[in-house]
């Protein structure tokens, strides 16, 4: 059966996002678009959660953390990146503390472009991903543990070593 | 005295009603916020899909004891509605809210072990009002036999008001409903990450969930024992009770741990004490 579809859990998480694209997703849940009609929970847990929402674009400050909650989300999982900074960067792509879209780090399923994303697309880019839930559950994909351990190292390194 | 095809009755109906009462309680809560909501069985597809996930646990010993908690949930419920003694299914329920808590505590998790600190205090909270109850329904029926309350001619309700009202109390805290959601939550609330199930997931937590209707159908028999003479104002006063939870649900904000105890236990002490106290003088002593 497709219960995949029918219950799709989320967890947000704020990769430093200017707020815009938080703000639109925290719309989502509100009465105007409401969608828990579609079973949609944000849990804050992702071990709960099915679909990982990540606004903002990797810094130093979140590579572990987006790591970390990606390995914790059970399988079947999918990921969206929300807003334009999530999928590419955006306007700091330039900066030399970001080092790019969600996608440098760990496997994204739904990109939803926009500076803020709009709440129809971000319920669209939800909608997309749990086709894509299903569609890994049937084939059994197991998402790939994802680490940094080489990125560590290199800027251990680079620092001198320090500790 | 027990009664075999209730049981059976129980065991299988029970989640299908259950589930369905958590689907009604999320469409009218959604309907008090101004939401549409989702559908009346979206429990059922919630609890499909936790089937239909990987199981992810920190310690294999967890999924042990969740299936522990969902056997003494069953067994708890089947002993009551098979008419059994009312003190045994007390305790019954009690182990089985510790196996939760022990599955909590498995898990080494900061936020796990909260959840089930915080779950320990709430059966703190209502374990004494809730033996109170069962004594309660001694004075007035002369049983501890759930058939013979639930058969006997009595208005119980009038005799123990004030445990009724005291039961209601403490139903807010085994039903998981606000301001007394401190271990963990419904719908999309969250406490602490997710209290004492943060640590479940997949197939575990969809046990949980199934255990918790079981729970809720149990409790909800409990507020029937109060009208047994009665079993048309007794469905009626389910009903009530059900949705006046779901208005308090929605219309309180989370308390702290301590207020939780403290006003449990001087509702107890009050209340229900003074009821039973005016229950035996007025009788002149139990006979």
């Amino acid at each position: 059966m497709t219960y995949l579809a029918k219950s799709p859990w989320i967890i947000h998480y704020d990769a430093s996002s200017c707020n815009g694209c938080d703000i639109e997703i925290l719309a989502c849940l509100t009465p105007m678009y409401d969608v828990e009609r579609f079973g949609i929970i944000n849990t804050g847990n992702p071990k709960h959660a099915d679909i990982f929402v990540v606004t903002g674009s990797i810094n130093e400050q979140n590579r572990e953390v987006i790591q970390n909650i990606y390995n914790q989300i059970p399988d079947p999982k999918a990921v969206v990146a929300v807003g334009i900074c999530a999928c590419s960067g955006g306007v700091f792509r330039e900066c030399y503390n970001v080092a790019g879209g969600i996608d440098k780090l760990i496997p994204v399923d739904v990109y939803v472009p926009g500076c803020a994303a709009r709440p129809e697309s971000i319920i669209d880019g939800i909608v997309t991903a749990w086709g894509i839930l299903e569609e890994k559950r049937i084939k059994k994909v197991s998402s790939p543990m994802v680490t940094d351990h080489g990125h560590k190292e290199h800027h251990r390194h680079a620092e001198g070593g320090a500790q | 005295m027990i009664n075999i095809v209730w049981a059976a009755f129980f065991i299988l109906v029970a989640p299908v009603v259950g589930g369905l009462v958590a689907g009604i309680d999320r469409k009218i809560t959604a309907h008090m916020q101004g939401r549409v909501g989702p559908s009346i069985l979206q429990p059922f597809y919630d609890v499909g899909k936790l089937f239909e996930k990987e199981q992810a646990v920190v310690n294999e010993t967890q999924i042990f004891y969740a299936i522990c908690y969902i056997i003494f949930m069953v067994f708890t419920g089947a002993l009551f509605f098979a008419g059994g003694d009312l003190l045994l299914v007390i305790f019954a329920l009690t182990l089985s809210q510790l196996f939760l808590v022990l599955g909590a505590f498995a898990a080494n998790s900061p936020y796990s072990y909260v959840g089930a600190e915080r779950e320990l205090l709430q059966i703190m909270a209502y374990e004494p009002m809730v033996i109170l109850t069962a004594v309660g329904m001694f004075v007035a029926t002369n049983s501890f036999n759930v058939n013979d309350i639930a058969s006997s001619t009595t208005p119980v309700v009038l005799l123990i008001p004030g445990i009724f009202l005291g039961f209601l109390y403490v139903l807010t805290i085994k039903l998981r409903k606000s301001p007394f959601d401190i271990s963990t939550s419904h719908h999309a609330h969250q406490e602490i990450v997710k209290g004492v199930t943060t640590e479940f997931s997949g197939p575990s937590l969809g046990l949980i969930e199934v255990s918790h209707w079981y729970e809720t159908v149990f409790l909800l028999g409990f507020v029937y024992l109060f009208f047994g003479f009665n079993p048309l104002i007794g469905v009626a006063a389910v009903i009530i009770v059900y949705l006046l939870e779901i208005l308090i649900d929605n219309t309180n904000a989370r308390v702290r741990w301590q207020f939780l105890v403290k006003s449990s236990w001087l509702i107890a002490a009050v209340v229900g004490v003074v009821n039973l106290a005016a229950l035996y003088f007025l009788s002149g002593g139990i006979p």
